[in-house]
């Protein structure tokens, strides 16, 4: 259920392009080059001690560079993982890094995946002043939203589950409006918000990964690190909270798990939630845009699958409706 | 009148032109035909009269935001866990 469409499948299924990355993981690695499963819009060759990584197509040089000076510094040291060279490279159109290989969360064993381990991770890493590192562009998290939705039908296309699925986007406030020629149909920011959701300048509590789950992290040398730098930047760190946030809503994270996450991230002093009172003041809107884009990207899989939603999709449908009554009850009464 | 349920005897009352019948053992009650759609029209009389605002959602509830799934809800998808798409949403993104 990754960011699919749009994918170059020539590009993807191309040699060339793997054995370049190949050639560049002999450079820095110490074994023959193996392709390594992954989201479909990037590839990820390992060459031993050494991944290779083609970002995916589309991805600007500049942002990836500035993203690269400020995890290659000694600021993320210990919480996202350093690249083995801060150079980006070029493999025909694509960009290129290299880092260190680990070890991914077992993803046939999810129930012992190191939930509290990130929460520490996430902690350390909105613990850093965003002004302490090379500057950044903004968190990626708020803008994926909007480009997700975008991908689905709209008008008299759309499904019933899409149609929701927009609904719910549209009463979500603040969020980067949707992209596409035909102008913007989201909703902006009002005149009011001096930033957009999940915007913020600088200062404290500022840093974001900006694309967290369960495949962020991997163990080298015996510790957990986070990965994958494509997202981060400025932003409200409590984005970084709100896939698990989405799921416990849902209903589909135990809430055994969900508090211990919590509760591991408030002990190791994150700063997007309060040590104490209620997470929901500041999870509640991060977390229902990513429930509207985990459910988008679940229609949006199923439609290339050509089948149904199964169980797990149509809760976060269920959970988008959700949503709509909620935003709708609380505007009527705001408004009284 | 005899309880069509326990057999108790029946009371008759009158409230504000509703006539019901109650059973003294069991409590039961009994409408007259019509006296149910006559409550709903005094029902809705009464709201119109009162027309409160649409509640506010309620405040959350064991940690949980006023959106979430309701709480007979959960368990009933961790079954699942194996499911593919589940599995696959947790490492992707």
């Amino acid at each position: 259920m990754g960011e699919t469409c749009g994918v170059d499948e020539t590009l993807r299924a191309s040699g060339e392009l793997i054995d370049e990355l190949g050639r560049i993981g002999l450079r820095y690695g110490d074994a023959p080059p193996v392709v390594l499963p992954t989201r479909p819009d990037v590839v990820i060759v390992r060459a031993g001690s050494v991944v290779v990584k083609a970002h995916a197509p589309g991805a600007g040089r500049e942002p990836l560079a500035a993203r690269m000076r400020a995890v290659a510094g000694p600021e993320l040291r210990g919480i996202l993982l350093e690249p083995v060279t801060g150079e980006v490279m070029s493999a025909g159109d694509r960009l290129v890094t290299v880092w260190p290989a680990g070890t991914p969360v077992d993803p046939e064993d999810p129930d012992a995946a190191p939930w509290e381990a990130g929460a520490r991770l996430l902690a350390g890493l909105h613990s850093v002043p965003a002004g302490a590192l090379p500057p950044l562009p903004p968190a990626g998290g708020p803008a994926r939203v909007g480009r997700t939705v975008a991908r689905l039908a709209s008008g008299p296309a759309a499904s019933a589950a899409e149609r929701v699925v927009r609904r719910a986007f549209d009463s979500l406030p603040g969020l980067p409006a949707l992209p596409g020629p035909t102008g913007p149909t989201g909703p902006q920011p009002g005149p009011g918000l001096p930033h957009a959701a999940g915007e913020r300048p600088a200062g404290p509590c500022s840093l974001a990964h900006g694309d967290w789950h369960l495949g962020q992290m991997v163990r080298v040398r015996g510790e957990w690190i986070l990965i994958d730098a494509d997202d981060l930047g400025v932003g409200d760190p409590a984005w970084d909270l709100a896939r698990p946030a989405a799921w416990f809503a849902a209903g589909l994270l135990e809430p055994e798990v969900w508090h211990r996450f919590l509760a591991a991230y408030r002990a190791a002093g994150g700063c997007a939630v309060g040590a104490g009172g209620d997470p929901w003041e500041r999870l509640d809107l991060p977390a229902q845009a990513l429930t509207v884009q985990l459910a988008a990207a679940a229609v949006a899989a199923a439609g290339r699958e050509g089948r149904e939603l199964d169980e797990v999709e149509q809760v976060l449908i269920d959970s988008c409706q959700r949503i709509v009554r909620f935003r709708s009850a609380c505007h009527s009464a705001d408004t009284q | 009148m005899q309880c069509p349920k326990c057999r108790g005897n029946m009371r008759t009352y009158e409230r504000n032109g509703v006539h019901i019948d109650q059973c003294d053992g069991c409590r039961g009650i009994f409408l007259d035909y019509g006296e149910l759609e006559t409550l709903t029209r005094m029902e809705s009389q009464w709201s119109q009269q009162h027309a409160a605002p649409a509640p506010p959602p309620p405040p959350p509830a064991h940690g949980a935001p006023g959106w979430g799934a309701p709480a007979p809800h959960y368990g009933g998808h961790y079954g699942h866990h194996r499911q593919r798409s589940w599995v696959g949403m947790l490492f992707s993104t």
